[in-house]
């Protein structure tokens, strides 16, 4: 199908999906890693789905209809579904037309998204039928983020003070790279950060690892983060201790 | 019948009649609290369970048999008093006169018994040795001396597999708790009044074979109560309280092990029964919590201890040691009360107190109805010990009513009221490979079936193969029935199982209990063929030794009807030509899908498959999809298996699951709730039967380097559990590689 004549609104290009999600918000999720991503993330665990134009095209009827078959799983662990990538996005007419037809089903929603993107009408709507960020910040030092994924972080914090100032729960997400985002004046910059907001729910501390690396290989792409090691356990509790007197930590 | 070990008993229909089940529903206490009752091991629980420990281990160090006893044939009356601490336990018996010393049982087969001897170093004595080989015709020679050339050639390449033609068929499961109830006296007195009924003018073959088994009955239950005499009890009375009650029904249990050397001896539904002899005691204040365990304890460390001498290949075949005390517990009744009990919590909690083992192989009826505090306290130690089985009591309460068990690992019965005659498995994805080859051997070019018209285009077409497939599987079925019918009625003859027969009601229900390998090898190669393109390769004598395939198909395990259909045909198909057959003793034909851990063994023995499977390469256990073969995640597997219909496999379907813990969720609360609401959402879609496996891969992949440092290493594999360390290299890769679900 050619992507010119493509109805956005209906198709959207998925890379997999997983029946059992339990990392990625509340109770049993549905998850869908939707195909494309802009940005250049150097610890990127799914490269493989960044290509804007790969994936495979589903209509939004079979994704709620494979979704609807998880319904005695998810709705009594309160969990739902969970879109991630990739970039979700990045594809926000399909997702408003996905998560209208969720809606309907009681089935609850939820976006894991770096926040890059620039608040569009769309977005305020697709917004509106989200029930839960996870925000994943990027680098909350401006220089070091474009560093990191090779984009300022100016569009993801504006992106976070409009989910608070519309009452919409976030997780933030902040993966902990030893050397790169555990600095303890940067951490103590995202906590005030953090704070300002006033509806983070929960912030996961995410340990960095290595275990997508040799999806970079596959594709022929350099992982520059080759020297840098694993996060460990140490690592995180450090970086808990920073951000300790946010109760939810 | 009235007897002073009864008081306080309510009810009436029981007095009268031999009916456990209306015992239980007359006087238990349902209890729909949480785990917070329980009590610790007692200081003498823990002595006693170290010295296991040390038995254990010198039994490992002995290279897997730490004694056995070669001369004598055992029977229930067999051996002397034996005992692990006679001043410590709480609960006596052992199967021979020492614990862990192994005892023959040549009525089988006295050739099976020389050869698990020699495999560890011992002898048959020559006295018995000459007498089963000379005197005593066995199961075994029974067998053989009727078998035809198109079953031996069958069963010598693997079409059949695991029959139950020189070993022991178990997965009887006698009425133990009628031992506790009704003393053995009142039993003896019930079967006198049956063999008065069949005091008939008429005396046909079946009624003298019926008056032959009830009388041997009777003997064997004379002779359950000389064994407990030995051990200073009089069982021919009821027992009086909790301990004896315990004491009792093990007695019970205890003759069938040394009767029957049974692929699996399963205890039934027992816990709660105890129970309303522990709340009796507890009631009248002669018993405290800490006490209680004890008990309970002591009974499940009996279980652990129970052996049989086998060969070494059928350890290959079923790893390790197993044995099956299959205990079924929890579901809920008929009248809508749950049947889990307080008794229910401490037979689970001695995976607590004793720590994690395979034996007994702990089975939860699970309903979505089940209190939840049961839920919450199973789901934990599922994943803290990995060595609970869960299957769906909504399911077989509707068919078996809520006094039924399961034997072995998926096999579900009326509990004295129902037997099966055990039947292994036929081959299904060498069934497809015989249908393409005209009933050549894809390995070894030989003949093994009549002459069929082998497929000879280069592309597999569907409707082709579908058409001599299906005639394959009619030839399967025939000599697959022959075999069965010879088997069993060999194993009456030389080998019946007196004791847990005089454990049932006159009249049982008898099923035959067949079963399939390989169902999603055929399912994903029927598949791939209807799909995708599949080209066949032939060696030069037009054998055809492989498949390519091109392009893309549906895989079984992702939820996706197209090929999850075939599946469910292919269940159906071979059910309904089962049924066509006459059966012996008019048993009703059954159908499993399970494989145990012999998945790894069928596997070695089928060539290349048309899904794109290797030749060699293990089948997936059960209903499992082929390892590697799902995509979209657990949960998407489950939906798959749960289409597969009850109703065409009514002996059971088995799905092994191992997560890791951080896959599974990221905190213990979270593990314990997704994996109740797991559960839920299977068995609300009719899922029949998962082993929930929860560890990380690196702790295994550490325990296949050191075993000795994880001694009680607990893994659940295709309906039962086993010590991972028992397991052969081969099926510990092939567990780690194809069960771990951990997503990136």
């Amino acid at each position: 199908m050619e992507n010119s004549i493509l109805d956005k609104s209906q198709y959207g290009r998925i890379h997999s999906f997983e029946s059992f999600g339990t990392v990625d918000g509340p109770g049993i999720r549905f998850v869908i890693f939707m195909q494309g991503c802009s940005l250049k993330c150097k610890y990127c665990q799914n490269r493989d789905s960044w290509e804007i134009h790969a994936g495979n095209l589903y209509h939004v009827d079979e994704v709620v209809k494979k979704i609807d078959k998880y319904k005695n799983y998810i709705l009594p662990s309160g969990g739902g579904v969970t879109v991630t990538g990739g970039e979700p996005l990045l594809q926000a007419s399909f997702l408003i037309t996905l998560f209208k037809k969720l809606k309907a089903l009681n089935i609850p929603t939820a976006i894991d998204t770096s926040g890059m993107v620039a608040i569009t009408n769309d977005m305020k709507e697709l917004i509106s039928l989200t029930d839960l960020f996870l925000l994943d910040i990027k680098h909350i030092n401006d220089e070091k983020c474009k560093a990191l994924v090779g984009f300022s972080n100016k569009l993801e914090l504006e992106f976070a003070k409009y989910l608070s100032d519309n009452n919409k729960d976030i997780w933030i997400r902040q993966v902990i790279i030893p050397t790169i985002t555990d600095d303890k004046y940067d951490l103590m910059q995202l906590k005030d950060f953090i704070s300002s907001l006033k509806t983070v729910k929960n912030i996961e501390l995410l340990k960095y690892h290595t275990l997508g690396k040799s999806k970079w290989e596959a594709l022929n792409a350099t992982y520059e983060l080759d020297n840098v090691p694993p996060a460990t356990d140490e690592d995180i509790l450090k970086a808990k201790e920073i951000l300790r007197y946010i109760d939810y930590v | 019948m009235n007897f002073e070990q009864w008081n306080g008993f309510k009810g009436n229909t029981w007095k009268h009649t031999i009916d456990v089940r209306d015992f239980i529903q007359e006087n238990y206490t349902p209890y729909e609290g949480d785990s917070s009752f329980l009590a610790c091991a007692t200081d003498s629980t823990t002595k006693l369970w170290n010295k296991v420990m040390e038995l254990y281990k010198q039994e490992r160090d002995n290279g897997g048999v730490l004694d056995a006893d070669t001369k004598t044939p055992s029977s229930v009356n067999a051996f002397d008093a034996g005992y692990i601490d006679k001043d410590l336990e709480k609960i006596v018996g052992l199967q021979t006169d020492a614990p862990l010393k192994r005892a023959i049982m040549p009525n089988g087969g006295i050739k099976i018994v020389e050869k698990s001897c020699e495999a560890y170093g011992y002898k048959v004595d020559s006295q018995t040795d000459y007498v089963y080989n000379n005197l005593r015709k066995t199961h075994n020679d029974g067998v053989f001396s009727v078998y035809s050339p198109d079953i031996r050639a069958a069963r010598s390449s693997h079409l059949l597999t695991g029959l139950p033609d020189g070993y022991g068929r178990g997965r009887i499961i006698g009425d133990y708790r009628r031992v506790a109830l009704y003393g053995v006296d009142a039993l003896i007195t019930e079967k006198q009044e049956e063999l008065e009924i069949l005091n008939v003018d008429e005396f046909t073959s079946d009624v003298i074979r019926n008056r032959e088994e009830i009388h041997d009955q009777i003997l064997a239950l004379q002779d359950l109560k000389k064994m407990a005499e030995k051990y200073g009890f009089d069982i021919s009375i009821p027992a009086s309280n909790a301990q004896e009650a315990v004491q009792w029904l093990y007695f019970g249990y205890l003759g069938a092990i040394k009767d029957q050397n049974g692929a699996a001896m399963s205890l039934g539904r027992t816990s709660t029964f105890l129970d309303i002899y522990f709340e009796r005691d507890l009631q009248n204040g002669i018993l405290t919590e800490e006490q209680a365990q004890e008990i309970m304890d002591h009974f499940i460390m009996k279980l652990r201890l129970v052996r049989f001498l086998r060969t070494p290949e059928y350890n290959e075949l079923f790893s390790g040691d197993p044995v099956w005390v299959t205990e079924s517990i929890g579901g809920m009744g008929l009248d809508g009360r749950t049947l889990v009990t307080k008794n229910s919590f401490r037979t689970l909690h001695t995976l607590t107190t004793l720590g994690p083992a395979p034996e007994p192989n702990l089975t939860v009826l699970w309903s979505t109805r089940l209190p939840e505090g049961f839920k919450r306290f199973t789901t934990e130690l599922s994943i803290k010990t990995s060595s609970i089985q869960y299957e769906n009591d909504d399911l077989m309460r509707a068919t078996l009513g809520d006094d039924y068990g399961i034997a072995c690992c998926v096999s579900p019965m009326k509990i004295g009221k129902q037997m099966q005659f055990f039947g292994a498995r036929a081959n299904l994805a060498k069934t497809l490979l015989y249908a393409i080859n005209g009933g050549r051997d894809e390995l070894s070019g030989k003949q093994i079936t009549p002459k069929f018209e082998p497929i000879t285009s280069e592309y597999l077409d569907y409707n082709e193969v579908m058409s001599k497939f299906d005639n394959m599987m009619d030839y399967v079925a025939t000599i697959y029935m022959k075999a069965l019918n010879a088997i069993h009625y060999m194993h009456d003859k030389y080998s019946y199982e007196a004791l847990e027969m005089a454990l049932h009601d006159r009249e049982v229900i008898r099923t035959m209990a067949c079963g399939i390998a390989g169902l999603s090898v055929v399912t994903d190669s029927l598949s791939a063929i209807k799909y995708a393109k599949v080209k066949v390769i032939r060696d030069a004598t037009g054998l055809a030794v492989d498949y390519e395939i091109e392009g893309d198909f549906p895989k079984y395990g992702n939820d996706d009807d197209r090929v999850d259909e075939i599946a469910i045909d292919l269940v159906k198909r071979f059910m309904l030509k089962l049924e066509k057959h006459q059966t012996y003793r008019n048993s009703k034909p059954t159908l499993s899908i399970l494989t145990i851990t012999s998945n790894v063994v069928y596997g070695k023995a089928t060539g290349n498959t048309p899904d794109g499977r290797r030749a060699g390469f293990p089948f997936g256990p059960g209903a499992n999809p082929l390892h590697g073969r799902d995509s979209e995640g657990s949960l998407a597997v489950l939906n798959s298996i749960a289409k597969l219909p009850f109703e065409y496999a009514q002996d059971g379907i088995s799905y092994t699951f191992a997560i890791t813990p951080t896959a599974l969720g990221k905190s213990d609360e979270a593990r314990i709730s997704n994996l109740v609401s797991m559960l839920d959402g299977f068995f609300k879609q009719t899922g029949y039967h998962i082993n929930v496996n929860v560890f990380d891969r690196s702790l295994l992949e550490d325990a296949m380097e050191h075993p000795e440092k994880y001694p009680q290493l607990t893994i659940r594999v295709s309906g039962y559990a086993v010590h991972f360390t028992k397991l052969t290299r081969e099926q510990q890769l092939d567990v780690i590689n194809r069960t771990i679900q951990d997503r990136i």
